[in-house]
């Protein structure tokens, strides 16, 4: 094995890369559960994500349309289980289990025509100064713009549920459902917005994987990075700064498996791509999450 | 507008009529989606619930029935205690896939020996691969109260890895040419699943059945039963009653890893015939569908995973004949979850039309 020939500035630009699909996906399921809903389908909205926002961008030849694109379809799909566990009050992780399950079927069907097509290119930025920077600049500030989304998306969320009145609400919501309503908070509008706030992040992250990082679609494609980004909500401890953290730590495991098998390491290639998966175990077994929002995965009914 | 009002108790006609509605909705929208797809919906439908059972090449495919259906029941079966206790395995094809290699692998061991003693050996050992690969997130749930439910799901990610790895390295055919997968175990006689094998009845089909009777005693008859359906209904109450939370787990947990691991072992000794990177076809994932559309009852689940095993075969069917992709098959499967999902509100609420008055 040569291990000189892997270069630590590249893995650590390519950590960056590698985290941001799983960062967005996680963003939007922690306002989900912060909301108090436990939306189990993230895989499934991942999927639609990354078919909806290749489609869009091989049709319009435009990325950012795409990526648009993809955040409208995991949000319509997301409606399905928003409607299904709010206003008919089935059980979210079942309901979560079946949306895994039809988007994985969704996408097929929508993807089939689309197999061994390139994705429109999407250039990284070039940022003057700050790229020039020698060391950091390649490993922060020469990206694409979507990596830069992403971390503005963890902050604007982290701002959100801090220090805004309607993060306030969306807490208390999540909290204590009983209690935010009988405040005369709309717990169930608050939820469907969570919910496709969540659908519109888990499709951004989808799109990413088809339109940057594979750049192609091929079926099952997100091959459990949604589960991934579920796992690392709870090793948060439903915290983003400490999301942040975890995507890092979890593209940081793929990207150094992936450069491992490149650089042609004693371990068989199976063996090594085991290990993000056995990481999340072990992060998950290791790390003691924080406590759950209160209402957590409960059907709100009023009754009154 | 329409309220929704909670009943006292959980309307017994809905309980059996949710399943039917949900199946019959799932044609019609069913029907609705292979239109879009420029299908005659009506054919389509025909071709997917009918052909197989009275066509006149169903002398055909009744057989096909026993050999979906067994495995979709027998691993159902095992995750309906879990999900009646509120514990979710939702690693079953992990636990399926672990089982058929340390079976497929006790068999290969003893070839080219004969012996009445091979097959019983590698039920054994199927049954404890899939024991044990539950047991991993069943021990950490308990131990550090990790979630089962994300333990058990990376748990498949790497099962498959090294199903792959097995199907490239250990486990080949060394007599393959150097093609992936390991000697055919259908072809062996003291290794084969099979009893017979134009009549699609193999050794899976008979533990299914014999599964379906022994979980409706336990679940009607035997405390454990009790225990498992007081714990997912009232965990404190369950708790006061002397329920030891950390043993329902792992008993739950070992059940549906035991029997996801047997009906792996019994597919791949069988109708798959040898371990290749692709013999899992995600059955442990369909099973969960089965045990929903089964009430997470024993008969229903029985009858669940007919139906199911019916759209895996009239899928085919459509496939051939039609050119429907398959991926239609997938989303009629998960369209059919959602609406039993959805119509199962009726079973605990009642719609009433309130007035907006006050």
């Amino acid at each position: 094995m040569d291990l000189s020939s892997i270069n630590p500035v590249l893995l650590l630009a390519s950590l960056m890369v590698a985290a941001t699909p799983i960062m967005l996906a996680a963003i939007g399921e922690l306002v989900v559960e912060r909301a108090g809903v436990l939306n189990l389908g993230v895989e499934g909205m991942m999927i639609t994500g990354a078919v909806c926002g290749f489609v869009v961008a091989v049709g319009t030849n435009s990325p950012w349309i795409g990526f648009a694109g993809a955040a409208l379809g995991g949000a319509l799909i997301s409606l399905i289980f928003g409607f299904l566990t709010q206003f008919l009050l089935s059980n979210q992780v079942a309901t979560g289990l079946a949306l895994t399950l039809f988007g994985l079927g969704l996408s097929a069907l929508m993807g089939q025509g689309y197999i061994g097509i390139k994705a429109p290119a999407f250039p990284d930025w070039y940022i003057p100064v700050l790229g020039d920077i020698p060391v950091i600049g390649p490993i922060i500030f020469q990206h694409d713009p979507m990596v830069y989304v992403g971390l503005a998306l963890v902050a604007a969320v982290w701002g959100f549920l801090r220090y805004s009145r309607a993060g306030l609400i969306l807490r208390a919501v999540g909290e204590n459902h009983e209690a935010a309503h009988a405040l005369g908070y709309h717990v169930v509008r608050v939820r469907m917005l969570a919910i496709m706030f969540g659908g519109a992040c888990a499709g951004l992250g989808g799109a990413y994987l088809s339109l940057v990082r594979v750049p192609q679609w091929t079926e099952g494609m997100t091959a459990g990075a949604g589960w991934i980004a579920l796992a690392i909500v709870v090793f948060a401890s439903w915290r983003p700064g400490r999301l942040l953290l975890g995507a890092y730590l979890f593209g940081g495991v793929t990207v150094l498996q992936l450069n491992l098998q490149a650089a042609g390491a004693a371990i068989a290639v199976e063996y090594l791509s085991m290990a993000p998966y056995l990481a999340t175990i072990a992060v998950l077994v290791i790390m003691r999450a924080g406590r759950a929002p209160g209402s957590l995965g409960q059907s709100f009914h009023a009754s009154r | 507008m329409i309220k929704l009002e909670k009943r006292p108790q959980p309307s017994k006609r809905w309980t059996f009529a949710t399943p039917i509605v949900a199946v019959l909705l799932t044609m019609f929208f069913g029907g609705v989606l292979f239109a879009a797809l420029g299908q005659d919906p009506l054919v389509t439908i025909r071709t997917i619930f009918f052909d197989p059972l009275f066509s006149e090449f169903a002398w055909f495919y009744r057989p096909q029935l026993l050999i979906k259906g067994a495995p979709l029941v027998l691993i159902a079966i095992g995750l309906s205690f879990g999900f009646r206790a509120g514990i979710w395995n939702i690693g079953a094809e992990g636990q399926y896939i672990v089982g058929a290699i340390c079976g497929a692998a006790v068999g290969l061991a003893f070839y080219p020996m004969e012996s009445f003693i091979i097959l019983p050996l590698m039920v054994v050992a199927g049954a404890l691969g899939g024991l044990l690969w539950a047991m991993i997130p069943g021990l950490l749930r308990v131990k550090f109260g990790t979630n089962e439910i994300l333990v058990s799901l990376m748990l498949v990610y790497v099962a498959e890895q090294l199903l792959a790895s097995m199907a490239l390295g250990a486990l080949r055919n060394p007599e393959g040419m150097g093609f992936p997968g390991s000697r055919n175990l259908a072809q062996y006689p003291s290794a084969t699943s099979w009893i017979n094998q134009s009549a699609g009845m193999h050794w899976g089909v008979v533990t299914a059945l014999i599964a379906v009777i022994f979980a409706y005693i336990a679940l009607s008859r035997h405390i454990f039963g009790f225990n498992v359906r007081l714990s997912g209904q009232s965990p404190r109450a369950a708790r006061f009653a002397g329920v030891n939370p950390g043993r329902l787990i792992l008993i739950c947990m070992g059940i549906s890893g035991t029997l996801a691991g047997l009906a792996g072992l019994f597919e791949v000794a069988g109708p798959a015939g040898q371990v290749s990177i692709d013999f899992n076809v995600g059955y442990g994932f369909t099973a969960i569908i089965v045990a929903f559309l089964g009430r997470l009852h024993p008969v229903g689940i029985l009858l669940a995973g007919g139906l199911m095993a019916l759209t895996y075969i009239g899928g085919e069917i459509a496939q051939s004949n039609l050119g429907l992709p398959i991926a239609a098959i997938q989303i009629l499967q998960g369209m059919l979850l959602f609406f039993l999902l959805a119509v199962d509100v009726l079973t605990n609420y009642r719609i009433t039309l309130a007035r907006k008055a006050h």
